[in-house]
């Protein structure tokens, strides 16, 4: 039983970065129809960034403000400068775009900052919740900020002007525009928040992995089934998604004898396809009904 | 390709018999060119330019698949994986010939993309791609996995012997794989252009363009679905084993999920939904990374990203695309 609950604890535990990543790829999900296969080079980037700051003496929350702010920007711009022109491609034209990123902030990070690995601060301690040797004190504190984050996104889409323009953006592009909404900014908007989500994400994420130019390939991989077991149009599910995506690969690693160990990204991602064949849409995604 | 158009008649669309008369003398000038490039370039490019006829295999089954039936895929690099297993395991325990092994290949990639296309039938776009994406991830562990050591030889692979050509020709090996190559991509892009022209292929289309619609018409659309994943399977799976003959080795981390990206590129650029195309696509895939890699070693992935994103831009529905846009304006030019 207390391995039971130990194991339960470390699954929210890496669960919180999954489910920051996830928050993160929802957001771009919401502004732009599809999934961004750089999201987790964009996060890891603006780690890069963060570090650079401290490295140059900055304190650690002003350069964790500071990073937002850059992060945010790079993401408006990157809609600006590279999908605005490929507005009317198709979606496959829009994979491959995003594949290419990938592979620019990739190569480009370890350009600047060479692929030796590094370690980043934690603001919350590295020591264990009080002392009772389970949960430490920056689990407790990621699982917080994406808890905080949670809300205030919620918050924003639901009661501020421009969070409802934005709703209105992503449900029907067309009618947004016809009732005076700026729908290509909008769009650029919600770049430039999901890339600083995904600096909050990679800022936190970066004190347990550590920080080196691969380190979100996984991550990435667990964020999207985290997204897609919730709900791709679900803030909420996708925080929950995450959460049970860290615990059941927690789980299924130390009770299923032999293939848990080797095997625990196969049955992560198994049980993703078995949700999705029993629920299309997700667990907490809304059915989209299409008319013909 | 301006002499060719200039026999077209001077109504805006070609019709059908001139269009056909012209694509059979275009396959024919480029089957000529393929024969005698062997004969006048290096080995190691023989040998490079047989591996891009693989991958313009595998992306021709990737195209049956989302460019004619309009399923994604992000996990072929699975497929490939168990065509080049099958393959070696046959040629490395069973002592069968290395041709006999692409048609077992090809049966045991079909069998199991019929059996992938069955659930993936409940699922639609990205979420497809992520499914399929999970398969592309899970297999490399599975080839790993110590229950299945024994036939594939775990994290080692299996390395297999080069066939010789037969009956004494005059050929090298590597001009010889690549005459072997040659004949299988003819073989199966006329099969492939076959099956699209025929009553099938267009059920396959019909169910790209509307489900609905072709629902209503009668058409079986779970069979042709999973029926059109086990066929994409099926040319991935033989390009598996074909490359799997050509680089002599198969090991679990060639087959992880960025061949399967690499497949996607090739789809894209070469041109979604154009048989031709995938040509382009394969050779695209093999030599633009290396060009890359020329231009600057230490951001080669930058530079390759670059060249994808421009290219892109230039040609936003594929080389086929391109190739269709410029012909149409020389069309109406002679016209």
């Amino acid at each position: 039983m207390d391995l039971f609950l130990h194991q339960v604890l470390a699954g929210l535990a890496t669960g919180g970065i999954y489910a920051c990543m996830a928050l993160a790829i929802v957001m771009i999900y919401q502004a732009i129809d599809s999934l961004n296969f750089a999201q987790g080079e964009m996060a890891m980037f603006s780690t890069f960034i963060a570090w650079q700051f401290m490295q140059w003496g900055m304190p650690y929350w002003v350069a964790f403000f500071a990073t937002i702010a850059v992060s945010f920007a790079a993401g408006v711009a990157i809609e600006r400068v590279v999908f605005k022109p490929l507005r009317h491609a198709s979606l496959l034209s829009h994979i491959v775009v995003f594949i290419a990123l990938f592979a620019i902030i990739n190569s480009v990070a370890g350009f600047i900052w060479d692929f030796t690995i590094k370690s980043f601060p934690s603001p919350f301690g590295t020591q264990s919740l009080f002392g009772s040797g389970l949960i430490s004190m920056h689990d407790t504190g990621m699982i917080v900020v994406t808890l905080i984050l949670l809300v205030l996104l919620f918050a924003f889409f639901r009661y501020t002007r421009i969070g409802l323009a934005m709703r209105a953006t992503a449900e029907n592009p067309e009618s947004a525009r016809l009732v005076g909404i700026r729908v290509g900014w909008m769009v650029a908007l919600g770049w430039g928040m999901a890339a600083a989500i995904g600096a909050v994400a990679g800022m936190l994420i970066a004190p347990v992995v550590f920080l080196e130019p691969n380190m979100m390939l996984s991550i990435l991989l667990y964020g999207f089934a985290a997204a897609v077991v919730g709900g791709l149009n679900s803030p909420l599910g996708a925080v929950i998604g995450g959460f049970s995506v860290g615990v059941i690969e927690n789980l299924a690693g130390t009770f299923i004898p032999y293939v848990g160990r080797e095997l625990k990204l196969t049955i992560a991602l198994t049980l993703i396809v078995a949700v999705l064949t029993l629920k299309p849409s997700g667990l907490f995604g809304k059915v989209v009904v299409s008319r013909v | 390709m301006q002499q060719n158009v200039k026999d077209v008649p001077a109504v805006a669309m070609p019709d059908a018999t001139a269009m056909k008369r012209r694509r059979i003398i275009l396959s024919a000038v480029a089957i000529t060119v393929a024969i005698i490039l062997p004969f006048v370039v290096k080995n190691f490019l023989i040998f490079q330019l047989t591996l891009a006829m693989v991958y313009a295999i595998a992306i021709l089954g990737l195209n049956l698949l989302t460019g004619f039936n309009g399923q994604f895929s992000l996990g072929h690099s699975a497929f490939f994986a168990i065509g080049a297993y099958t393959a070696a395991i046959l040629m490395d325990q069973g002592e069968v010939a290395y041709y006999w092994t692409l048609p077992a290949a090809g049966a045991a990639c079909m069998i199991s993309g019929f059996l992938f296309g069955l659930p993936a039938l409940r699922l639609e776009g990205i979420y497809l791609a992520l499914a399929t994406f999970s398969l592309a991830v899970a297999m490399p562990q599975l080839l790993k996995s110590s229950p299945l050591e024994p036939w594939t030889g775990g994290v080692q692979g299996i390395t297999i012997l080069k066939p010789d050509a037969p009956f004494g020709l005059p050929l090298n090996s590597d001009q010889w794989l690549y005459i072997f190559t040659l004949a299988v991509l003819i073989v199966l892009f006329a099969a492939a252009a076959n099956l699209i022209d025929s009553r099938t292929g267009r059920a396959i289309v019909a169910i790209r363009d509307n489900s609905t619609a072709a629902r209503s018409m009668g058409i079986n659309v779970s069979l042709y679905k999973s029926l059109t994943f086990g066929v994409s399977a099926f040319y991935t799976g033989v390009a598996g084993a074909l490359g799997a003959i050509v680089i002599q080795f198969v090991a679990p981390d060639s087959f992880t999920f960025v061949l399967s990206i690499g497949l996607f590129v090739g789809l894209v650029i070469g041109g979604v939904g154009s048989i031709a195309g995938t040509l382009f696509g394969g050779l695209f895939v093999l030599f633009v990374p290396n060009i890359a890699e020329a231009i600057s070693k230490g951001l080669a992935g930058a530079v390759y990203g670059v060249i994808l994103i421009l290219v892109i831009y230039v040609m936003p529905s594929g080389a086929a695309g391109l190739v269709r846009l410029i012909g149409s304006k020389i069309a109406r030019r002679t016209s």
